[in-house]
């Protein structure tokens, strides 16, 4: 009778399996939660196509760290700074958000993927909000060239 | 500067040069152009170039400038590199600190900026067993963060106390000085800042602000600031008996 009984089950549960499957593959759009990272309006693409992206994105950022650290080779197109501020994803403050929230760029498909991602726990995950700011006041009255200049007046004296 | 010197080689002497030595000029002359029309003095080397040992930073810093009580280089250094106190003074960061000196006997007291010196010989590189602390082929003695595992063995080596442990998370890091729990940092001469051609924070906000005690440059260019100001006198090494050769040198100390 145990026996019998357990078959049954068996049985049962493999029927169920298999119309859940049949579900899956017949609503796969609506049924599992994909994500769907908001592409930056900025560019259709800065490096390479979306499908590439997805699957070298970690190949580049590795490539180009160890290129950056220890040969000081500061090209903007692989570097993390440069994802980090084209994909960057506004709050509700309107401010770019940080890792630590489920909307960060990065975190859309990591959290799905349960992939861990290290980079932030030393890197900046959101651009620097003056950045602009700086780098305008830079061009109109450069602090390194007015260092520069006071470094000259000093040798002249 | 270089231009000038290649003008007054005569023009037959200009050509045989150019047809015996037409590669290698092509090939230096992009890189002697940049760093002689660069954005300082200090010159921007392309983004897409790796350094090389053709350049050698250094630093030279001058006490009699250094006015007492003046932090300027510290804040700024914090600023540009987003460290702060974390209210233990004993787990703090040590990327730049203002040290004072006072000689017993007379009671004299100086004070000067102590950071990462630079090591041409490194001990935080030799006994590092990861390979994350290094020198850089210009002479910038720098952490890898990614390979760093925290052992702090470097710390013990480094015979200036220059480094420190982030011992706290931080989600606050700026874009050119990524930090983090877990790993050993210290003055990076704000590298990237070098790489784009600029000067450090430190000396810049020395030159602004205070004294401007502090002259930044190439120690193998014996046209840069630091190179002139090094030969006009005397200066010295902290603890030169050690042989460490530091990028960092202080006069009237």
């Amino acid at each position: 009778m145990a026996a019998v009984s357990l078959r049954r089950v068996l049985l049962a549960a493999l029927v169920v399996v298999g119309a859940a499957f049949g579900l899956l593959k017949a609503e796969a759009g609506e049924r599992t939660p994909v994500p769907q990272p908001v592409k930056p309006a900025a560019a259709e693409k800065c490096v390479a196509d979306t499908q590439f992206m997805r699957r070298n994105h970690m190949k580049m950022l590795l490539h180009q760290r160890d290129e950056t650290v220890h040969e000081g080779i500061r090209t903007k197109q692989f570097s993390l700074a440069n994802c980090v501020s084209c994909h960057a994803v506004k709050g509700a403050d309107g401010k770019p958000v940080a890792y630590s929230d489920p909307k960060h760029f990065c975190r859309t498909c990591h959290s799905y993927a349960a992939v861990r991602v290290d980079c932030f726990e030393c890197h900046a995950s959101r651009p620097e909000e003056k950045a602009k700011a700086a780098n305008a006041s830079d061009s109109s009255h450069d602090p390194a060239l007015s260092a520069l200049s006071a470094h000259v007046a000093e040798m002249k004296k | 500067m270089s231009d000038g010197g290649n003008d007054m080689i005569a023009p037959d002497r200009r050509a045989l040069l150019k047809s015996a030595v037409g590669l290698a000029t092509t090939t230096i002359a992009p890189g002697v152009t940049l760093y002689a029309f660069g954005v300082t003095q200090a010159g921007a080397k392309p983004a897409d170039q790796p350094v090389t040992s053709a350049k050698r930073w250094g630093l030279l810093i001058d006490i009699n400038k250094c006015p007492p009580g003046c932090d300027k280089c510290v804040t700024a250094c914090s600023e540009e590199n987003g460290w702060k106190s974390s209210g233990h003074p004993e787990t703090d960061a040590q990327w730049i600190r203002k040290v004072t000196l006072r000689d017993p006997r007379t009671g004299a007291k100086r004070e000067a900026p102590a950071m990462c010196q630079h090591c041409a010989s490194p001990p935080c590189v030799d006994v590092c067993p990861t390979g994350a602390s290094f020198k850089r082929a210009d002479g910038i003695v720098l952490v890898d963060k990614h390979i760093c595992i925290g052992c702090r063995y470097c710390m013990m080596a480094c015979p200036y106390k220059a480094r420190s442990f982030v011992h706290e998370e931080h989600d606050d890091q700026k874009v050119e000085a990524p930090r983090g729990k877990g790993t050993v940092e210290s003055c990076t001469f704000c590298v990237s800042r070098v790489d784009a051609g600029r000067i450090p924070a430190c000396v810049e906000a020395c030159a602004a602000k205070a004294g401007a005690a502090m002259t930044f440059g190439d120690l193998n260019d014996p046209a840069s600031d630091v190179s002139k100001a090094l030969a006009a006198g005397a200066s010295a090494q902290i603890r030169a008996d050690l042989g460490l050769d530091p990028g960092v040198r202080y006069r009237n100390l």
